[in-house]
């Protein structure tokens, strides 16, 4: 009799403790979300690129979020639309920051936007993540850069065309603004001291499309190689012209820092295949984790055939890179972030990143990519390791002579 | 020498190719289509479509695009455009109300993407239109090598010029396009249809941008602002050539084409730009009617 009344006591206990587990577990999940915005295009006509990175970050939160969340409390994305205009940009930056509260904000695409919005995340101690590979030149303490600069994206480029592809004359080709323009310098300076020159530099318009002079002024000019800073559409009327004027990619490749595998397949692979592109990441390196993140994003997109490409692996690692920083210093804002991310290491899809403790920059690995036939790269040239990002690589800035550091720029050594 | 020809040629055809359906709605109809290059891009849609769907090859999205353009076109003419014939302004703005409705349709796949169905070709993103092999790389022809895609817009820039022509001086339906060109208020009076008249022209104007739709879709890649660029370089080629006049417009895109690719050749693209810009103004300044108008009775 007692001991079985023990026994029941046992069970009612157990039976209440398990009708309690789920309280509990619900409880957790209840703590109030950490806010963060995703500020990117989603109309307009940088739509094209910006949404897909939008949900890269998507993504990250979501897995973020089915493991626990961050610091035990669930992550919230707050979407707003940059409208593919930098005064949006601005506006919206206000809003998320300034209204929402929001103290970290995944966002932006181009320098236009970014330059817009950087004075708001300074002025108000917010934190910017960007992840697109631009042309350097910024030492802001307010954003986190996980994508490439000049350095990683030119620095082992220009001597192996130079070196290994045996290439002498370059001609420069770019949009007409702040990116290509500064990766033309950059690459100036490399060129001469690979012991090659330039015969060109020349400019289109943004979402110039009309190819037919600018190629046959490439077919004319004796340049044994291109090197193409040409961003966005143009991209696609530029390498298929370039095909229909019948230069042969085997003779004249060209070598390009902005095409990735989502103008590829617009193009088509017969008109890219031979030529080159230098990024730290591509589609089709093997590594364990990107096979099972193409598929994932693929899933998460809904479109089995969706292409995965650099910025969007920034977009995407970088948010996992802030739960990492805010669960060291245990403390939502910039000062935290900028505290606990310093040296802070993450197992990307396409390899280990780091964030650099001087200039908040992203250690990442250099990698040149030959197109095939099948729209995929394959990679001829890789760096062993991931290497120090060098925002101001273009006027003079080595690892023992740092002009951003901890401190921010150091103005007295940039000569302009 | 001949390859700067060349390519001022193929520059010519592709305003002309845009500027053609334009010189019809506009110079003829006195309709202000904001929405044309919307319908070039339905057009280059069509080539993307019928490549996922129907497997079919590039040809075949000529008379397709030119069909769905042209039924497109018919239905913006009857629930729109037919409502503000005589006011020009107003239609400028209905129809460009109508070309933003267009692009955020084709970006929000009609709407599904809030029930989170993908199709496959729509949406916001580039796509890739299979160029035939033969369209790719170059020609030889008499020892010149000539750049195929850039042939084959020219020629099916010279067919339907010439389709357009025969429909224009060469058809009853034609005759009583020009009539009410001139006069529509006479042409009805004297038993004209002028409803129904103005409807078939505005749906073969707008067939003729779905054709120029497919020709750009293998020239550039295709999204949902293909044509928004596009447009305004057919008002150029219009206002230039002169209000209702065929032969104007063909005249005018070949003289900016031309110019454009000499300029080009000579310094750059867009040195070559701002020159055209400065020859249109110029024109505008010195000949509002245009280059190659009549008197309207």
């Amino acid at each position: 009799m007692n001991v079985s009344r023990r026994h029941l006591l046992k069970a009612a206990a157990l039976g209440s403790a398990s009708l309690a587990a789920p309280h509990i577990v619900g409880r957790a999940f209840a703590a109030e979300p950490i806010k963060v915005g995703a500020l990117y295009s989603q109309t307009g006509n940088l739509a094209v690129a910006e949404k897909l990175l939008a949900n890269g970050v998507s993504m990250a939160v979501a897995e973020i979020n089915a493991t626990g969340g961050v610091l035990g409390r669930p992550v919230e994305v707050v979407v707003e639309d940059g409208a593919s205009d930098p005064k949006t940009f601005s506006e919206k930056a206000s809003k998320l920051i300034v209204k929402d509260k929001i103290m970290t904000v995944f966002g932006c695409h181009t320098s236009a936007s970014r330059k817009a919005v950087l004075p708001i995340f300074e002025k108000r101690g917010a934190m910017l993540f960007y992840q697109t590979h631009y042309e350097g030149f910024e030492c802001s303490r307010n954003v986190i850069y996980s994508g490439a600069v000049p350095n990683h994206q030119l620095g082992n480029y220009i001597p192996w065309i130079v070196k290994t592809l045996g290439k002498k004359k370059f001609f420069i080709v770019g949009s007409n603004y702040i990116y290509p323009r500064e990766m033309a310098k950059v690459s100036k300076k490399l060129i001469e001291a690979a012991g090659a020159q330039w015969v060109a530099d020349e400019y289109l318009e943004l979402g110039h499309s009309e190819w037919a002079v600018m190629v046959k002024k490439i077919k004319e000019s004796a340049a044994d190689v291109v090197l193409s800073n040409v961003v966005g559409d143009s991209i696609i009327a530029f390498y298929r012209e370039f095909k229909n004027q019948g230069i042969s990619q085997a003779d004249i490749p060209i070598c390009a820092t902005v095409t990735s595998e989502i103008e590829i397949a617009a193009m088509g692979a017969d008109y890219a295949a031979g030529s080159y592109t230098s990024f730290p990441y591509f589609m089709s390196l093997d590594m364990p984790g990107n096979k099972s993140f193409i598929e994932r994003f693929r899933k998460f997109v809904n479109d089995p055939k969706q292409v995965t490409y650099h910025s969007l692996e920034a977009a995407y690692f970088q948010v996992f890179l802030w739960k990492q920083a805010v669960e060291k210093s245990k403390d939502l804002g910039a000062e935290g972030i900028r505290t606990g991310i310093a040296g802070q290491s993450y197992e990307a899809p396409g390899g280990k990143v780091t964030i650099d403790a001087d200039n908040l920059h992203c250690w990442l690995t250099p990698r040149i990519g030959q197109w095939q036939a099948d729209g995929q790269s394959k990679v001829v040239d890789a760096y062993p390791h991931p290497i120090k990002p060098l925002p101001y690589f273009a006027y003079g800035e080595t690892e023992s002579n740092l002009f951003c550091t901890s401190k921010g720029l150091d103005t007295a050594k940039l000569k302009i | 020498m001949i390859d700067v020809f060349f390519i001022g040629l193929s520059l010519s055809s592709i305003l002309l190719l845009v500027a053609l359906g334009l010189a019809i709605t506009y110079g003829a109809m006195g309709v202000i289509n904001m929405a044309h290059g919307e319908i070039v891009m339905a057009g280059a849609y069509v080539a993307v479509l019928s490549g996922i769907w129907l497997k079919t090859s590039f040809y075949v999205a000529l008379p397709l695009a030119f069909l769905a353009a042209a039924a497109l076109g018919w239905i913006i003419e009857r629930l729109v455009v037919s409502r503000l014939y005589g006011r020009l302004l107003d239609t400028l703005l209905a129809t460009w109300g109508v070309s933003m409705l267009i692009q955020q349709a084709i970006r929000l796949e009609f709407g599904l993407t809030f029930l989170g169905i993908h199709i496959a070709g729509l949406g916001s993103g580039l796509q890739n239109v299979a160029v035939p092999p033969e369209l790719q790389g170059v020609v030889n022809i008499a020892g010149l090598e000539l750049n195929a895609y850039r042939g084959f817009i020219v020629l099916v820039t010279v067919v339907l010029t010439a389709l357009t022509w025969f429909i224009m001086y060469r058809t009853s339906l034609g005759m009583k396009v020009r009539a009410i060109i001139r006069n529509p208020k006479m042409a009805a009076a004297c038993g004209i249809d002028v409803r129904k008249v103005n409807a078939l022209t505005f749906a073969y104007g707008s067939g003729l941008a779905g054709v120029a739709g497919v020709m750009m879709s293998g020239f550039k890649g295709v999204s949902p602002d293909l044509g928004s660029s596009m447009v305004v370089d057919g008002f150029m080629v219009v206002v230039t050539g002169g209000l209702g006049s065929l032969i104007g417009t063909i005249m005018a895109s070949g003289l900016l084409g031309e110019t454009n690719a000499l300029v080009a050749v000579a310094t750059n693209d867009i040195l070559a730009r701002a020159v055209i810009f400065a020859a249109v103004i110029l024109v505008i300044v010195l000949k509002p009617e245009g280059l190659f108008s009549f008197k309207r009775r």
